[in-house]
């Protein structure tokens, strides 16, 4: 029988082969043909830490850091390590929490990360928390504080032009050509954004070997393929951080805002806007709800108002109308107007302040006593110069004047989203006249009325224009980047080139407007500015402007502008104050010019100015129909609210007709400062109430929050 | 006979006993691999007990004195004490289900002073000396059907309760003896008829089921018309085609879907489907199932993640390898049951496709070397022994490896002399050192 089947062993040895052969075809298909899955092995195993660098330190001019970096901590959990005889009642109480909320945080962890990894339990714990947590972390077990670096702003000041930063979004990473990857933090405003390139310094790869749950266990390759984060530049800025404390100071509880420039370099010494607001409040554990609570505030304290403020010049443009009037050859030093109380070349009367004869026999005269007449009259000869031609072609040389002067366009300071202001062009009103208009149409542009919005910083380097007899830097902050090298020169290039709009003027010629100037200051409306000792030129400005609201056009109370520069035969400072809705330029404007200048040449202040400093820093000057406003916008958004959730309790206490509530109580607690403004005027405001009916209120969308000034 | 006593190694093939050391070192080396922790003292921990490789390396030690032990033992003995191994064999099967201790849901395993004893795999030894005193008895004609019968409930009896033990894996190990029986005589087209009902099961699960019986009733239709001529002599000869293919058409309609739904377990249903890489269709989860679907809704991914992982273990290794201890898939524990089920994924990622090919060589060695020294035997009892030998080595073998890349579905039977595990490195080496003893004697005519 085995003799039989003997054959079948080789049978038995073919099956074996044919087997073996099969699986060794395979096994080449996987390790040979295939590259893929090495390349998943390696995605399996090896992650990529990034080391995320320090981000570069911006300073002022003294070398005092503005802006700095500091660690908080975030209270890590892992939910693998919790014991099971944890206490979690103490825990609880030590955080503030109840226990439901200790268990779905847990849950939510465990959810979102696993049970072995640790994930954020609470972020950015106060500075008690943390010692609480310290001093018991050993009865805790599965919880670790993790250090956060964030952003610290040690003088409580400079929040509008610093910026903030905030986690990279889909878009942001999109834009950069993915050079940024989820969880990298970017600028996203202010100095933060423009120097983004140079504060963020350069990330380090770290690769690691995890296991399969995703825990790392070491360096691969010995760390072979790491790279070093490098730390980020800082950046020195001209801002002198004593000018700006004092600017955020006297700008408390006003609308309006500072700009301070040094005329020789272009650099920015202070730069402040109101509503101000710590900058702090927007790091911290509690930088959500603060920030909920600016921008649901209409007074838009997040709104920097330096570069986005528009106001109409008024009276501080005239200066610059005598500048261009001299330039185009249409009046000389000498010229003069015979005004009497007004000018009525044009049929309707623009007023005058002044009506004794004589008061603009000459250019000088003309700026100290702040003659419309003959600033209109500047104007209509400048844009009906009979060498143009026509109108138009005079109107589109005065626009590309404005223009050259820094007006009407973005002056290009380096941060974001800068404003234009508004010259109106020979469009706008072949627009609105269907093409039929004179100078007489739009003669109040020679005294900055009229459709003329300009931004502080223009006002200010319109200032450095004339201080400097007719060249300027453009506007900016950083001065010179830490360890700058040839390949950062295009950064700055641009802030070092000199901007020369005017050519034809003699210094005779600016001796007339800036001796005007003085004249303000010595004799004339802005004796307010005066400083022993130092020659100020200064100009006063009380803009007329109006807004609508509740569906009305409003006349409001005259917005204080203020412009100077000092001293006068060496310029070192050039200032430009708006405070909206305050009155007379020279009632709130100008101390606050006065103190900021005083505190930069002297460094120190006078009595007179201290007691100005206490007193206009403590006034509140909030204009009262912000109130109005928020009340409109918190009722629209409480109905829509209503529509949206069904849930009327918001939306209740606005049908009540009872006093309204500012804002929501949570965002009220969010900032301070707006509150307790909102509450002054309380009384005054109540008088004014109508109830609302949900009718009403669609008819009064919320308001635009830059508020239009007419 | 008291000179063969005196020196034992005589007449031992050392081919054999080469290859054995050889798979064992490296079996040491890839539990070595996946199990070391880096500035471990290797020394002490070798000799520690603590480590999984400590431990195999104490088993192979216990392994190698039960060897020793093995071919110190007259060769008579094994064929006289057959059937008694076997009755032993089946009695420990029995004794495990009311003493099992249940670990990882088996219910195969009986705790022994600390130590895990299975007696499924240690039953291996004992069919393989039934089965070869069965077909070695001089009475027996095995053309006869009842023999043949009697043979297959010797293979089968231990695989029945092994089943019943949740360790079906194990239990299809036993199917390998019809090698043997095959080699004895069994009719040759009883491996055909296996080979396409495992066909037809496979066609079943990749290809629609209309158009498989489309296909099957082309094929039958075929048949019958190139057969015409036969079928018109033979009429008995249609009636049988037609019976094939009722019989066909039924599996794969209602069989497979019966056993599916009925007889696996939802877990070797994923397995299944894991391998030939599709979902599970929803009829397949009909009956017992939906609850357990219900139950463990997000356990359908782990038999697809286990077969993946190790595919990309193996697949990474590229020609060369990684290295020994530099695989990071079989390193960091991204492969499951790496040191018992799933070791050859340390041989590929670590080794490559070279070492994976020389692994895999060195078992066909043994498996030739086997089969030879089964042909040079006098006895019968010797030959068919070494057949069952070589047919256990085989089937685990080939089926280890297919399921680590993909070819087979996850069962969980180890690697031969190579994964960890004391039971199944002892089972392997009594498995080969019996036959090393019996061939030591070839000379001799064994009962």
């Amino acid at each position: 029988m085995s003799v039989f089947n003997k054959s079948r062993s080789y049978i038995i040895r073919i099956i074996f082969l044919a087997v073996f052969i099969v699986i060794i075809a395979q096994l080449a298909n996987l390790q040979l043909v295939s590259n893929k899955y090495l390349e998943l092995a390696k995605n399996n195993a090896i992650f990529q830490k990034i080391v995320y660098p320090e981000r570069g330190i911006i300073y002022d001019r003294k070398g005092r850091p503005i802006l700095n970096n500091t660690i908080m901590f975030d209270l890590m959990v892992t939910p693998a390590e919790i014991k099971k005889n944890f206490d979690t009642t103490s825990f609880c109480n030590l955080l503030g929490i109840d226990t439901a909320e200790f268990r779905s945080r847990i849950v939510n962890a465990i959810v979102k990360n696993s049970r072995v990894r640790p994930s954020i339990f609470h972020s950015l714990l106060t500075q008690q928390e943390q010692a609480r947590f310290e001093e018991n972390s050993w009865r805790f077990p599965g919880f670790v504080l993790q250090q956060r670096p964030i952003r610290t702003y040690p003088y409580n000041v400079g929040a509008h032009f610093l910026g903030y930063i905030s986690e990279v979004d889909a878009k942001d990473i999109e834009h950069s050509g993915n050079f940024y990857k989820m969880g990298d933090y970017v600028g996203k405003n202010g100095l933060e954004y423009s120097y983004e390139k140079v504060l963020m310094g350069q990330r380090g790869v770290q690769y690691m070997i995890k296991d399969n749950k995703n825990r790392l266990v070491g360096h691969y390759e010995n760390g072979e393929f790491d790279t070093t984060a490098v730390a980020g530049r800082g950046l020195k800025t001209y801002l002198d951080v004593d000018l700006q404390v004092l600017a955020e100071k006297l700008l408390a509880n006003k609308v309006g805002s500072v700009v301070a420039i040094d005329p020789k370099t272009g650099g920015i010494l202070a730069m402040a806007s109101g509503p101000v607001f710590n900058p702090n409040d927007l790091t911290g554990p509690a930088k959500n709800a603060n920030y909920a609570g600016m921008v649901l505030n209409v007074t838009a304290p997040l709104l920097n108002r330096g570069i986005k403020g528009r106001y109409p010049p008024g009276s501080t443009f005239k200066p610059l109308g005598g500048l261009v009037g001299l330039d185009e050859g249409v009046i000389t030093p000498a010229s003069g107007y015979p005004c009497r109380g007004g000018y009525y070349a044009c049929g309707k009367r623009v007023g005058c302040l002044e009506s004794w004869a004589g008061h603009a026999a000459n250019l000088r005269l003309a700026i100290a006593h702040s003659c419309n007449s003959f600033f209109v009259n500047t104007y209509r000869l400048t844009v009906d110069n009979p060498n143009i031609g026509n109108v138009k072609k005079g109107f589109e040389k005065w626009q590309e004047y404005m223009n050259k002067l820094g007006l009407g366009v973005r002056l290009g300071v380096d941060l974001p989203s800068e404003d234009k202001g508004n010259i109106p062009t020979v469009g706008d009103y072949d627009k609105e006249y269907r093409g039929s208009w004179t100078s007489c149409t739009n003669l109040t542009l020679g005294i900055g009325q009229d459709k003329m919005l300009l931004t502080p910083l223009q006002l200010a380097n319109a200032a450095c224009i004339i201080a400097n007899r007719g060249y300027y830097y453009t506007p900016h902050f950083v001065d010179s980047i830490e360890g700058e090298t040839a390949a950062d020169g295009p950064i700055l290039a641009k802030y070092r080139k000199k901007h020369e709009p005017l050519t034809h003027i003699s210094d005779v010629a600016y001796d007339a407007i800036i001796n005007g100037m003085q004249d303000v200051v010595t004799e004339g409306t802005a004796r307010v500015a005066l400083i022993p000792g130092i020659n100020v030129c200064a100009k006063t400005g009380t803009a007329e402007n109006a807004r609508v609201i509740d569906g009305r056009k409003v006349k409001l109370k005259d917005n204080s502008m203020f412009v100077c520069f000092a001293p006068k035969e060496n310029p070192k400072i050039a200032v430009a104050v708006a405070v909206e809705n305050a009155g007379f330029g020279a009632t709130w404007a100008g101390p606050i010019a006065r103190i900021l200048m005083e505190k930069y040449l002297l460094d120190s202040l006078t009595n007179t100015s201290k007691a100005d400093l206490e007193r206009i820093s403590k006034t509140n000057l909030m204009p009262s129909y912000y109130t109005r406003l928020q009340y409109i916008a918190d009722s629209t958004r409480a109905e829509y609210w209503a529509k949206v959730r069904n849930d009327s309790t918001h939306l209740r206490k606005y049908l009540k007709g009872g006093a309204p509530r500012t804002s929501e109580p949570k965002k009220d607690s969010a900032t301070n400062n707006t509150k307790k403004n909102n509450q002054n005027q309380k009384p005054k405001q109540a008088a004014n109430l109508v109830v609302f009916t949900s009718e009403d209120k669609k008819k009064h969308r919320p308001v635009s929050i830059t508020g239009e000034s007419i | 006979m008291s000179q063969k006593k005196a020196e034992i190694s005589k007449g031992i093939d050392y081919i054999l006993i080469i290859v054995y050391f050889l798979l064992v070192s490296i079996g040491l080396m890839a539990i070595f691999g996946v199990t070391y922790t880096d500035g471990d003292p290797v020394l002490q921990s070798f000799l520690g007990f603590k480590t999984d490789y400590s431990k195999q390396f104490y088993f192979a030690v216990v392994a190698l004195i039960l060897g020793l032990f093995i071919l110190l033992t007259d060769s008579k003995f094994f064929p006289a004490t057959a059937n008694l191994w076997y009755a032993g064999g089946i009695l420990l099967l029995l004794l495990v289900f009311p003493f099992h201790s249940s670990v990882k849901g088996t219910e195969s395993i009986i705790r022994f002073g600390g130590f895990n004893f299975q007696p499924a795999e240690f039953c291996k030894v004992t069919v393989a000396l039934a089965l070869a005193k069965y077909l070695s008895d001089p009475e027996m004609d095995f053309t006869k059907i009842r023999s043949q019968l009697v043979a297959t409930a010797i293979v089968l009896a231990p695989a029945g309760l092994t089943i019943m033990q949740n360790e079906t894996g194990l239990a299809l190990v036993f199917f390998s003896f019809f090698l043997v029986m095959y080699r004895e005589g069994l009719p040759g087209i009883i491996l055909v008829i296996g080979f396409a009902a495992a066909t037809l099961v496979v066609a079943t699960l990749l290809v629609d089921k209309n158009i498989l019986a489309i296909i099957l009733t082309l094929i039958t239709a075929a048949v019958i018309f190139f057969c015409r001529r036969q079928v018109k002599r033979d009429r008995g000869l249609l009636v049988k085609i037609i019976l094939i293919w009722v019989v066909c058409v039924g599996i794969q309609r209602f069989g497979v879907p019966f056993a599916f739904t009925h007889i696996l377990e939802r877990h070797q249903v994923e397995r299944i489907f894991s391998t030939i890489g599709k979902e599970i269709p929803q009829e397949y989860l009909k009956g017992n199932m939906g609850e357990v679907n219900a139950k463990t809704g997000k356990q359908s991914n782990t038999a697809d993640y286990n077969v993946k992982q190790s595919k990309i273990a193996i697949g990474s290794g590229g020609l060369t390898g990684k290295g020994l201890l530099s695989g990071t898939q079989t390193r960091y524990g991204f492969v499951p049951e790496q040191r018992t089920d799933f070791i050859f994924d340390t041989i590929g990622e670590g080794f490559g496709f070279a070492g994976a090919v020389g692994l895999l060589g060195l078992y066909l060695l043994l498996l030739f070397r086997i089969v030879i020294v089964a042909e040079r035997q006098r006895s019968t009892f010797s030959r068919c022994y070494a057949y069952g030998v070589a047919s256990v080595l085989f089937f685990h073998m080939a089926v280890n490896v297919a399921m680590t890349i993909g070819l087979a579905p996850v069962i969980g039977i180890p690697l031969p002399f190579i994964s960890y595990g004391g039971t199944s490195l002892l089972t392997f080496t009594i498995l080969l050192f019996i036959l090393i003893r019996l061939d030591a004697d070839r000379q001799m005519v064994l009962r």
